[in-house]
């Protein structure tokens, strides 16, 4: 390295540090508070100067060694031996890791904590599977997944509490209405080009949510719906003491009673619901319409031309996309006992797009890999509760900066008609 | 009459901040066609520079004028400091990928500045007293007396002011020639010697400026935020940028003021609660009938 490579790298250094003195200056320094009347000013000029002491360092190391491109290089490495790595023994890492699902609650290291995180991230992968169809194979960018889930979840609710039906029959017509609502309002949108239809999801996701909080009598507002049954097995409940003349799973089958066996059972029903997604989206990539669907997303006007309708078969992906979401809701419904409008916010549908577009869109497990790492993440920092949704937000950003198609960037156009498209 | 006179004004005030905000959407799509999802929590933090310089000058005691033009130009200053590091951080690197990973990004980015701002500042509303006050008031004689207050015309006469010299950087500097030609063609723009990265990290410092005015104006309208206020009044006016067609100036500004008075009129003669509904749902029935917005040009795609 030249001494004028140096000076230069120290200028640069010192811009950055101006630059992060006016970021974290007023924001950070000039901390407001409440006291009494009006609000005051503590300044927490220390932290400041540390942060900006950081940001220089950082800055100078990196043009140092020039410490990105190795970074890079490497992160890329990685995921690209990921990719083909998963790519040629997809079989035998599919099996393995069903396997692995289908011990781990029997694995000596399990506890309720780690059962209720892989409920978790089950579920996000169920998420993932169904956005997956919409968003990865059809192409079209929807942000108002969630309102599909909180339908699914909310006719699970209300069915499940007005007519006492069990949980086998309310699934399908949770997902039923979630499709419907798909088709509601796919119908008037599909038209629209990529990110007017992001807009508009958004949007139809927000007056879902108005909607659930301000109509009271369904859906009891802010409040939400409580006392939604659990479900049984089999007709079994998971009761301490069943009522006379029942039987409970415990003892039906001559257990000691255990909190864990329900737990147990919502963990496998959505193993169950989640490969049921994906391997309903395996199969119907394989069919006339699944084919439409990525020939759609790649040209729509060669798709026009050679006779697909593309509103129809956009509207069953989406359609198809919101049953798999409602049949989520439903679920999430039946395990938390309790649903409020406040689980469905606008971040579970930025959650579950980020899942799909992290993984490699169209990639199945990429899926799976994104809901892992980033679940992961949120869960690590757990303890530092504030600074959890930093590090998913930077995590989301700096993945995207180093790997734009995702981890899993397998999915291969067969021929490129126009060369690099945007 | 009068309570919809009021309304109007109401209304025309509202939209003269989502209008500013709706601007800084219109003008990244139109230069690098992505949408820039972080852009309500520039607006704020512009909200909340706009307060902490408030509360520094309120207690100094400087003549209110002089105050208002200080911490608009303070505001603006950091404000785009956000924005430009935003770019370079988040979406530079990411220019010329797929569609997608741009949108995810920002998405991240929007996340990282809301929880950013919370750990900061804390996540409690911050309030602040009302600094102008007073107002004319009109139809003094029927029941209803119709007020403009002074914090109403002030909004307005900044956000024609700002409108003002806003266009004229647009149409008649070489930096808004520059700005054009990019929206128009990249790759032509930059063989023809026009430095393509600077002309877009201006954008986003114009974006965010004016996106930070709106933020001093939210402040000294609503007289409390609180780190959350971006995400709503973002997404609001993404949809005026989509309404008034994405990527015209002038259709920013349109698409701001009806989705001001969309909102304010349904409050006012419908229902209070469901006047965010309102706005979403003008949205999806005009884009039914004109799919790219009021003043947007059509989209004619070649093959």
């Amino acid at each position: 390295m030249e001494k004028k490579d140096i000076i230069q790298s120290v200028k640069d250094s010192l811009f950055t540090g101006i630059i992060a003195l006016a970021l974290f200056g007023p924001i950070v320094g000039l901390r407001t508070a409440s006291k009494g009347e009006g609000l005051f000013i503590t300044p927490q000029w220390g932290l400041v100067f540390i942060l900006v002491g950081l940001c220089i360092l950082g800055r100078f190391l990196i043009n140092l060694n020039s410490a990105r491109k190795t970074e890079f290089t490497f992160f890329s490495k990685f995921t690209s031996k990921l990719s083909s790595v998963t790519e040629e023994k997809a079989k035998h890492l599919a099996i393995t890791a069903i396997l692995f699902a289908v011990v781990f609650p029997f694995l000596p290291f399990t506890d309720r904590y780690f059962m209720d995180v892989a409920i978790m991230i089950l579920t996000y992968i169920m998420l993932g599977w169904g956005l997956n169809i919409v968003v990865g194979l059809a192409g079209l960018l929807d942000l108002g997944y969630v309102a599909f889930y909180a339908v699914g979840a909310y006719s699970y609710a209300l069915i499940a509490t007005t007519f006492g039906w069990s949980f086998w029959i309310c699934l399908p017509l949770a997902g039923i209405f979630a499709a419907f609502f798909g088709i509601l309002l796919g119908f008037p949108v599909l038209r629209l080009r990529g990110d007017y239809l992001a807009i508009v999801t958004l949007g139809f996701g927000e007056i879902i949510r108005i909607v659930l909080i301000n109509w009271y009598e369904v859906t009891n507002g802010p409040d939400g719906i409580t006392g939604i049954p659990r479900p049984s097995f089999f007709g079994l409940p998971f009761k301490r003491s069943p009522d006379e003349g029942e039987a409970s799973f415990h003892t039906f089958f001559n257990l000691e009673y255990s909190t864990m066996h329900r737990i147990i059972f919502l963990y496998y029903l959505i193993l169950v619901l989640a490969l049921i997604t994906n391997y309903f989206t395996l199969k119907i990539r394989k069919l006339p319409v699944g084919r439409a669907w990525e020939a759609l997303r790649e040209d729509e006007i060669a798709c026009k031309s050679l006779g697909v309708n593309p509103t129809n078969t956009k509207l069953t992906a989406f359609a198809i996309g919101a049953m798999f979401g409602g049949f989520a809701g439903s679920f999430f419904a039946t395990r938390q006992a309790f649903i409020s409008p406040e689980s469905f916010t606008f971040i579970e549908s930025a959650i579950i797009v980020a899942i799909v577009v992290l993984g490699g869109m169209g990639s199945q497990t990429g899926v799976v890999l994104a809901s892992i790492f980033l679940i992961g993440i949120t869960e690590m920092f757990r303890d530092l509760e504030q600074f959890r949704m930093i590090a998913f937000g930077g995590a989301m950003v700096l993945i995207m900066v180093f790997k734009p198609k995702g981890i899993l960037a397998n999915r291969k156009p067969t021929i490129l008609m126009h060369g690099d498209k945007k | 009459m009068e309570y919809f006179i009021q309304q109007l004004v109401n209304g025309i005030t509202l939209g003269s901040i989502y209008g500013l905000i709706a601007i800084g959407y219109t003008m990244v799509y139109g230069i690098i066609g992505m949408i820039n999802f972080a852009h309500g929590d520039i607006f704020m933090i512009g909200a909340f520079v706009a307060l902490i310089s408030f509360i520094i000058f309120g207690l100094t005691g400087v003549a209110l004028p002089v105050i208002l033009l200080l911490v608009l130009l303070i505001a603006m200053l950091f404000t785009a400091c956000y924005g430009w590091t935003v770019e370079k951080l988040a979406y530079k690197p990411l220019r010329g990928s797929f569609r997608l990973a741009p949108l995810i990004s920002a998405l991240g980015m929007s996340i990282v500045l809301q929880n950013y701002v919370q750990v900061a500042q804390g996540a409690r509303v911050k309030p602040m007293q009302p600094l102008i006050s007073g107002g004319l008031e009109f139809f003094k004689n029927s029941e209803f007396v119709v007020t403009v207050s002074y914090l109403q015309i002030f909004i307005v006469v900044l956000t024609v002011i700002l409108m003002g010299i806003f266009t004229y950087l647009i149409t008649k500097t070489d930096l808004g020639r520059a700005q054009r030609a990019c929206e128009q063609d990249r790759t032509m723009t930059a063989l023809l010697g026009i430095n393509v990265d600077r002309t877009i990290s201006i954008t986003f410092i114009i974006g965010s400026s004016l996106a930070s005015v709106a933020g001093m104006m939210f402040v000294l309208y609503y007289g409390v935020i609180d780190f959350y206020i971006g995400f709503l009044a973002g997404i609001k006016a993404f949809t005026a940028a989509v309404l008034g067609g994405i990527g015209s100036l002038p259709g920013a500004m349109l698409g701001g003021l009806l989705i001001g008075l969309i909102e304010t009129f349904w409050g006012g003669y419908v229902s209070l609660e469901y006047k965010d509904v309102a706005a979403f749902s003008v949205l999806i029935v005009v884009l039914i009938f004109f799919p790219t917005g009021f003043l947007g040009k059509p989209d004619i795609e070649k093959v």
